[in-house]
């Protein structure tokens, strides 16, 4: 009797979470409504056939319990009652499958007129490419990927020179025009998936995958990677925008072109002299960094860390926190470059510096860190000499006490909250790792030694 | 020498009566201590799975609060939990062990065919366990590429455990598909050739037909898997480019060229989707006699079921890339996938009917493997029914790799069939040891396991709906996710724990009934099948003493009418009484 009463709890309790359960789909932001009727379809089917089987198996339950010289009926076959039961079901699951089959029909034909964007996956990061005014696509190729070549674009390809690259982990998009995603692996498989446009798709190295919508409303819709990636699978995420025409024409005017890029000058040094003069007051002389003015060593610090740190202070995703001291120190002086000509050659100053070892200022369990530093070490390297493929800048040899307070940052939401520091929101994850202070002393105990 | 019936050889096995107890309970040929092997290691790998389940759960219930998880652990714990359940516990348990137990025994055996090749399996399975378990103490610790293994992620560098724990799991799963495949040549071999006397394919129990099919789609299966697994510990070593393409890693070139992702996700379900069904055919069986025992009633739709068993067994060989809908194949395969997957749907739904219809006037004694198989009806309905969501292509989108796949599967091939395990253990646990268990501690057990999986699992489908992506450390903000599914994920792992806890309950009475459990009667719940009719409880070696038994009638001859027992064994001679469905079906 217990067992068929929570049997039909079980049933009705089902229907009840099911019905007042604030966790449902996000709200639909694509051409995609045919998906959720499908669901709706498959919903109602099955949970018919989930409410009749089990409270038909409740009352048999009650009904035909052992009773004192009560026995069953032999009762091997009803073959015509099988027979209904089996045409019922198939007609069922047909009415399942017709739409289901109606709509990937529609999916795996990609509209002519849909423009195309191609998304490319790599551990943990996402950038996007535009075929540029001529609509085509440069080649590439995996084996000419490397730093200054992060695309891995074919130079001679004349298709490719108008491509516009978006070394940055957020794509725009019009609204209402059809797009076909392209997508891209460089090295493991990846999933673009956007929940509220419903569609979702591997990427393959190796090969090109697709998949297309029409976004049907503005705004920001966060980019997840859904097949599994490697230990920081969980925080490579992007996101797609969603504009008004014109909107998106200014943003994608603002990206460089494949033979744009190839075009800018290399840093130059002795230029970078003067303009270096501002911030020798505070990093020293020989960017040694002056622990007083709470000024970190940037000599022998990566260019490319450097030169993205100085962009997003001018841009404002770093130093504009209100508790980021510091760093809102940095905003002005960072506007002291005109342009990012002048943010290179000041770079490239820096780098004429000698490099040596700060002094240790901080103490901890080394070994405590050695554990800890495990997680850092997939992106910054086995001794902390930072990958620039991983987006990811040197630790080793830089001043302790700078490390200590970015991680505290970092996992405070000071630094990497602004939508744009894609790194920053990614190294915040991670200082979520360290759970408390003397944690973050153990790491960077760690770290020294490298 | 004239050809002897194999039923007929029953006096050349006196002589092979193990002498010294290495022989007897170590390096024993006997089909029930083999058994008991299998199934002992099987729990206690489970066990170890049990515990990394709640470590995970404790991470997504509760982020950044225990520092022994980092993400590398996360990951291994993700990945050997599931490889365990699914291959180690579930497959060894359901075939080296229910298998090994129930097929001589219920066909009217003295043991299996090969005997020596049978005691050889288990030490080759324990091996394969022993080599899966070092991997947490290798440089590196264990893989954490998920159960399904798909490079290029599992062999390079950006993943946890590509050292030697990559290596050590491909290892260790060639290893058990020698000794599955040892096992189950056995179990096939004994169905076909070493029945009894009258038991025909269509008098066997559903418990042996689940088992033995099982057993053939294992044989199919598994050398996917064992090709793919060596395929990619060349690919590993050696720098072959089986499943590599030219790719960019970390900003290194590894070297590999032309290889293909996808190919190994073919090999790889082409063998995952069989296994599902390697998993479930044993427990729809099993399920189907403990139904029918404990109310007193003949299995309904006997020839449907087995039919159905049948069908199910050869359409999951042409449904595997049902997994693959968002994978990148060609998209044109998923017409083809959608359809016979929802087709697979009907066989399916007939044995659902056929329980359900088996309950329909019958005199229902809800003992604990009785409530343990009504238990298994009603997950097992729900985890079906959310297989017609992903199974159906379009659906697929939305719903791929989100915790709506991660609540389906877990309802279907984890809550339901481990409800049959129990079940299965409570009601031949009398013949297996000769004592009984404890009723209250059993009645205790199934109702905290089934309604505390339940809360696990039900909601656990709305964060999939919401779009929690699976295999995911953290969350941390994610815009379109409300602070509340945070909550329901502590939820979540509240209810894991406590059933994880519970299970201390099965340990308990496994003890106590070893201790002071009565002495159990030779066939306590009146069944027919062969077993139950065995001259010692529990059986001797060679099961059947001086004479094999002699079958005379279908396995269900329960509340016969015109027959004074509500049962009639197998072995009763037809003129004794009604015989059953050959004879007696138009009365």
């Amino acid at each position: 009797m217990p067992l068929a009463v929570v049997l039909v709890l079980l049933v009705v309790g089902s229907i009840v979470f099911h019905l007042l359960s604030p966790w449902t789909f996000t709200d639909l932001a694509s051409n995609w409504g045919m998906v959720d009727f499908t669901v709706d379809i498959t919903l109602y089917v099955t949970g018919f056939v989930f409410v009749a089987v089990n409270l038909f198996m409740a009352y048999s339950v009650i009904k035909f319990r052992h009773k004192k010289g009560a026995r069953s009926t032999y009762e091997p076959e009803n073959k015509k009652l099988e027979t209904w039961l089996t045409a019922l079901t198939a007609v069922g699951v047909a009415a399942m499958l017709t739409p289901g089959l109606f709509v990937w029909a529609k999916f795996v034909e990609v509209p002519e007129e849909a423009h195309v964007v191609e998304a490319i996956g790599q551990q943990w990061h996402w950038t996007f490419r535009y075929p540029g005014d001529d609509g085509k696509f440069g080649e590439v190729d995996a084996e000419r990927i490397s730093g200054d070549n992060p695309f891995g674009m074919d130079p001679d390809d004349p298709n490719g020179q108008d491509d516009v690259l978006v070394y940055g982990a957020e794509a725009h998009i019009p609204v209402d025009k059809p797009v076909k995603f392209l997508l891209r692996s460089k090295d493991v498989l990846h999933n673009f998936t956007v929940a509220q446009f419903r569609v979702k798709m591997d990427l393959v190295p190796g090969m090109q995958t697709f998949l297309w919508l029409t976004p049907t409303k503005t705004g920001r819709f966060e980019v997840l990677c859904e097949e599994h990636c490697g230990m920081a699978h969980y925080t490579m995420r992007g996101a797609v925008v969603v504009d008004e025409l014109d909107d998106y024409t200014a943003w994608l005017d603002e990206w460089p072109t494949y033979a744009e890029l190839n075009a800018t000058p290399a840093g130059d040094a002795v230029a970078g002299a003067a303009q270096y003069a501002v911030c020798a007051s505070c990093h020293g002389q020989q960017g040694e960094g002056v622990a007083a003015l709470n000024a970190p060593k940037i000599a022998g610090q990566d260019a490319w860390y450097l030169k993205r740190q100085l962009l997003n202070y001018q841009n404002g995703s770093r130093g504009t926190h209100e508790d980021d001291v510091y760093g809102r120190q940095m905003v002005p002086m960072s506007m002291t470059l005109a342009n990012e000509g002048a943010i290179d050659n000041v770079v490239a100053h820096i780098q004429t510096f000698p490099d040596t070892k700060p002094a240790s200022t901080i103490e901890g369990d080394v070994a405590n860190g050695e554990r800890l530093y495990a997680v850092c070490a997939y992106c910054h390297g086995k001794n902390g000499e930072g990958i620039q493929a991983m987006n990811a800048p040197r630790t080793a040899s830089m001043t302790d006490w700078y490390i200590e307070r970015q991680l505290q940052n970092f996992k405070d939401g000071i630094r990497g909250s602004h939508l744009k520091d894609y790194y920053g929101f990614q190294m915040r994850f991670m200082a979520n790792t360290l759970h408390d202070e003397q944690a973050i002393k153990d790491l960077v105990a760690y770290i020294n030694t490298l | 020498m004239a050809y002897v019936a194999i039923a007929d050889r029953d006096h050349e096995e006196e002589h092979h009566d193990p002498q010294t107890f290495i022989t007897k309970y170590v390096w024993s040929q006997d089909h029930k201590v083999i058994a008991i092997q299998y199934g002992a290691t099987a729990i206690f790998v489970g066990v170890i799975a049990l515990v990394l389940s709640a470590m995970m759960r404790l991470q997504l219930g509760f982020p950044d609060t225990f520092s022994f998880i980092t993400p590398e652990n996360y990951y291994q714990f993700v990945t050997m939990h599931g490889m365990i359940m699914v291959i180690y516990l579930l497959t060894a348990l359901f075939l080296g062990g229910f298998g090994n137990y129930l097929i001589p025994l219920m066909v009217g055996s003295r043991d299996m065919v090969f005997p020596y090749m049978n005691m050889l399996s288990f030490w080759v399975y324990l091996l394969s366990v022993i080599i899966l378990l070092a991997s947490f103490f290798v440089p590196g610790g264990a893989t954490g590429a998920g159960w399904t293994l798909y490079p290029p992620q599992a062999i390079m560098p950006g993943t946890p455990g590509t050292d030697w724990g990559i290596i050590l799991m491909l290892a260790s799963l060639g290893v058990f598909i020698v000794a599955f495949t040892m096992g189950g040549l056995n179990y096939v071999t004994t169905v076909l050739q070493a029945r009894c006397r009258g038991m025909t394919l269509m008098r066997m129990p559903l418990s042996i037909w689940g088992i033995f099919m099982a057993t053939i789609l294992g044989l199919l299966a598994f050398p996917a898997l064992l090709v793919s697994a060596i395929m990619m510990l060349l690919d590993k070593t050696i720098l072959t480019s089986f499943f590599m393409p030219a790719i960019s890693s970390m900003g290194a070139d590894p070297g590999y060229t032309g290889g293909s992702p996808i190919l190994f996700q073919h090999l790889f379900w082409f063998f995952g989707h069989p296994e599902v069904y390697i998993v479930a055919l044993p427990a729809f069986g099993i399920v189907s006699d403990l139904l029918s025992t404990h109310a007193r009633k003949n299995i309904f739709g006997y020839r449907m079921m087995v039919w159905a068993i049948i069908a199910i067994g050869g359409l999951s060989f042409i449904v595997w890339a049902h997994h693959m809908y968002v994978s990148g194949m060609n998209p044109y395969f998923g017409f083809f996938f959608a359809t016979t997957t929802l087709i697979i749907a009907v066989p399916t739904a007939i044995k659902v009917y056929n329980w359900v219809l088996t309950l329909w006037e019958g005199n229902i004694h809800l003992r604990v493997p009785m409530l343990f198989a009504i238990g298994f009806i009603f997950t097992f309905i729900h985890g079906g029914l959310t297989g017609l969501f992903l199974g159906n292509v379009t659906i697929d989108l939305p719903l791929s790799d989100t915790y709506f796949v991660v609540a389906h599967f877990h309802m279907v091939m984890g809550v339901s069939p481990i409800l049959v395990v129990f079940g299965a253990i409570y009601h031949w646990w009398p013949k297996i040891t000769g004592r009984m268990y404890n009723e209250t501690l059993g009645k205790w057990h199934f109702w905290m396991t089934f309604l505390g999986t339940y809360a696990i699992y039900l909601p656990m489908h709305y964060l999939g709906f919401q779009g929690v992506p699976r295999r995911y450390f953290a969350m941390g903000d994610t815009d379109f996710l409300p602070a509340s599914a945070q909550d329901l994920n502590a939820a979540i792992t509240m209810s894991a724990l406590f059933v994880a806890a519970t299970q201390i309950l099965f340990f308990a009475n496994v003890i106590w009934s070893l201790t002071r459990g009565p002495k159990a009667d030779p066939n306590p719940w009146d069944a027919t099948s062969l077993e139950w009719q065995t001259p010692d409880t529990p059986p001797k070696h060679g099961n059947w003493g001086h004479d094999l038994p002699e079958v005379h009638r279908w396995a269900y001859d329960y509340s016969v009418p015109g027959y004074a027992d509500d049962f009639i064994p197998q072995n009763v001679p037809a003129d004794v009484a009604p015989a059953g469905r050959d004879h007696g079906v138009e009365h």
